[in-house]
């Protein structure tokens, strides 16, 4: 069908009139550059708008305790209660589609009094009591040195990993951090590590001022016990947390002697459940960019098609002339589509060339200025390539199909009497 | 080569009817050079356009090279256009952005004969026409009798049976008439057929018969001693 000599036919009669050519084209062009840029937009804003939720694991929620707010099996209401270190066993044993569960503990907060000292400088920063998986629900990079291990644990070794303002506030340039003692509460602590945390917005200067250490040393250390603040759960990817959540409040309501109906003693933040809310917003969003750059293509579309109308017009006897010399209704008509369908692929592959240069100029606009508010890296997949591409062929025989079939339905000793 | 019997055609315009073709009865034979002749609304063109299958017969019977031609489709009208029949055109219908020597090979095309062959042969049938040096000019490039010379190349390109040749002469001067029909004669004299439709009185009588058409029917085909061409020019 896509012959050498068809190509040579097709590309004639495109040549036949260019400054037409063209015109139909930029109808195209403009229609596939809108849907691109708008996709890419879209792209950017739901980057830009996600990257403020830090990079936890999405499919996570935190929680922590709360006073109850019904007695129950005796015990008052507004009762104060803790999580212990066997809960967590118990969560990982009952379900394991759980992937992580991490119990934490805080010392200080932010903006709090001094608590950390070394030699002569002290800082004010947030102790965190962890388990070696944390880093693993919250990337972190390690700069030098390790993260808590499994025989910091079960040791309960006084070792610490700091952040990079830690780092700033304690140590001189020059100075070997790993090794160093840092004294925490009146507890001396061993520095294993420093971490820096990428590609995060809004908490950036909290979580650089964090201490990890382990979390059976913090509670020997610091007095809390068995006692667990919260918790940081993360599912397996294949189950959402947002499903198991209401089980796992169900067995701790079971461990901590409290009434199934209480909501209130449980607190939680289902991290898995907002982010799924601002995914669906922009998944809208994309349908909106996919629904209103087809709308501009169609318009494109329809020029092409009614050029092609006229060309068929035009050309009415120079079909019949084609006809006369053996030229069958299907030749016709697929040259006509052929037409149309190259035309449209052409100016589409353009704009899509133009749309992606757009998207790099923006880029680079972006990387020169910094970090704009809720919007990063504009960009779009193969797969909106790929989309498009078919939009473009699909458009492209649509488009052809009309022209087509009235080139080949006047008779062709009525087409040839056409002056 | 080609039999008609009997031929009717009617044009029907909203509830009028026009009878055209009210039994057309003639033989052509091979090699003759038959023009048919008729004022305006005779039904020359009519019955040419239905000998070149262009159009069809209401009833009637029309064998081409002993193959009955009726219930075409158009599939199959245009095999047998592009095989059995070669055309010209009063308004000689080049494309006009397309090369002399690619409109000569366009009927090859349609053949489906590989470039290269189609290439060699539009060269050989300009040169016969006498146009071998304007091979790469357009249609705009060449004069009328220049254009109507490639349009009787591109007709002869598929080696068809029989040539049909709707008013050849009728947009050029007479100087350019003779010349155009001294080719026509130069071809006929290789024996093929061909059919030529004019109003001309001289057009008609550099052919070997005229069948002069009036109101439908035949009224006169007579035999007539061929004046050539060349004796005018």
């Amino acid at each position: 069908m896509f012959s050498k000599d068809r190509w040579g036919e097709i590309i004639e009669a495109l040549n036949a009139n260019k400054i037409r050519t063209l015109l139909t084209a930029f109808g195209v062009f403009w229609g596939i550059t809108i849907l691109v840029l708008l996709l890419a937009l879209t792209n950017g804003l739901r980057n830009g708008v996600t990257s403020g939720f830090g990079n936890f694991a999405t499919n996570s929620m935190f929680m922590w305790t709360q006073g109850t707010s019904m007695p129950y099996k005796g015990l008052p209401k507004s009762r104060r209660f803790n999580y212990k270190i066997d809960d967590v066993a118990a969560l990982k044993s009952q379900f394991p589609e759980l992937k992580y569960v991490s119990p934490r503990n805080q010392l200080g907060g932010y903006n709090g009094a001094n608590n950390v000292i070394r030699g002569t400088k002290t800082g004010a920063f947030q102790i965190y009591g962890d388990y070696p998986e944390f880093i693993k629900q919250k990337p972190m990079d390690i700069l030098q040195g390790r993260f808590i291990s499994y025989s910091d644990i079960n040791a309960k070794r006084k070792i610490c990993v700091i952040g990079p303002d830690v780092v700033k506030g304690l140590y001189n340039k020059d100075e070997d951090i790993i090794g160093s003692f840092i004294k925490i509460n009146g507890v001396n602590f061993m520095v294993v590590g420093t971490f820096k945390i990428t590609n995060s917005q809004g908490d950036s200067e909290e979580e650089a001022n964090t201490i990890f250490v382990p979390f059976t040393t913090f509670g020997q250390a610091f007095n809390f016990g068995n006692n667990v603040s919260w918790m940081a759960i993360t599912a397996n990817d294949n189950t959402s947390i947002t499903d198991v959540k209401e089980s796992v409040f169900s067995l701790m309501r079971e461990r901590h002697t409290i009434h199934p109906m209480d909501e209130r003693a449980i607190g939680h933040f289902d991290l898995a459940k907002e982010f799924g809310k601002i995914n669906g917003l922009f998944s809208i969003l994309a349908i909106v960019g996919y629904f209103v750059g087809a709308l501009v293509l169609m318009s494109g579309i329809i020029g092409i098609s009614n050029i092609m109308l006229i060309v068929v017009k035009e050309r009415t006897k120079e079909i019949g002339v084609r006809r006369a010399l053996g030229a069958t209704p299907w030749t016709i008509k697929s040259q006509i589509l052929q037409e149309s369908l190259i035309l449209t692929i052409l100016s589409g592959m353009v704009g899509i060339s133009f749309a992606a240069f757009v998207i790099w100029v923006m880029n680079t606009i972006l990387d020169n200025v910094g970090p704009v508010e809720n919007f990063a890296n504009p960009s779009v997949s193969m797969t909106v390539v790929f989309t498009a591409l078919i939009i473009l062929v699909v458009s492209g025989v649509l488009a052809g199909l009309i022209p087509a079939n009235s080139a080949t339905k006047m008779k062709p000793v009525d087409a040839l009497r056409i002056e | 080569m080609i039999q008609i019997k009997d031929l009717h055609k009617s044009y029907h315009m909203g509830s009028n009817s026009l009878h055209v073709l009210k039994g057309i009865n003639f033989d052509v034979k091979e090699g003759e050079l038959v023009s048919i002749m008729g004022s305006s609304g005779s039904g020359k063109s009519t019955l040419l356009n239905i000998l070149g299958m262009l159009d069809e017969a209401d009833t009637g019977q029309y064998i081409l090279d002993n193959v009955p031609i009726k219930n075409l489709n158009e599939k199959i009208a245009a095999r047998y256009r592009n095989e059995f029949l070669g055309f010209i055109f009063q308004s000689f219908n080049l494309i006009n952005y397309k090369s002399a020597a690619d409109n000569v090979a366009l009927p090859l095309y349609y053949k489906g004969i590989p470039r290269k062959e189609r290439t060699e042969k539009a060269e050989h049938y300009l040169e016969k026409v006498g146009l071998k040096e304007w091979s790469h000019h357009l249609p705009s490039e060449l004069s009328g009798g220049q254009k109507q010379r490639v349009a009787i190349a591109r007709a002869l390109a598929s080696e068809p049976k029989v040539l049909l040749a709707d008013e050849p002469t009728g947009a050029l001067d007479t100087k350019t008439s003779y010349e155009v029909m001294e080719l026509i004669q130069g071809i006929n004299d290789e024996g093929k057929t061909i059919l030529v439709v004019t109003h001309e009185e001289d057009i008609a009588h550099m052919t070997k018969r005229i069948v002069n058409l009036k109101d439908g029917i035949i009224i006169d085909d007579s035999r007539v001693e061929q004046v050539r061409a060349d004796q005018h020019v």
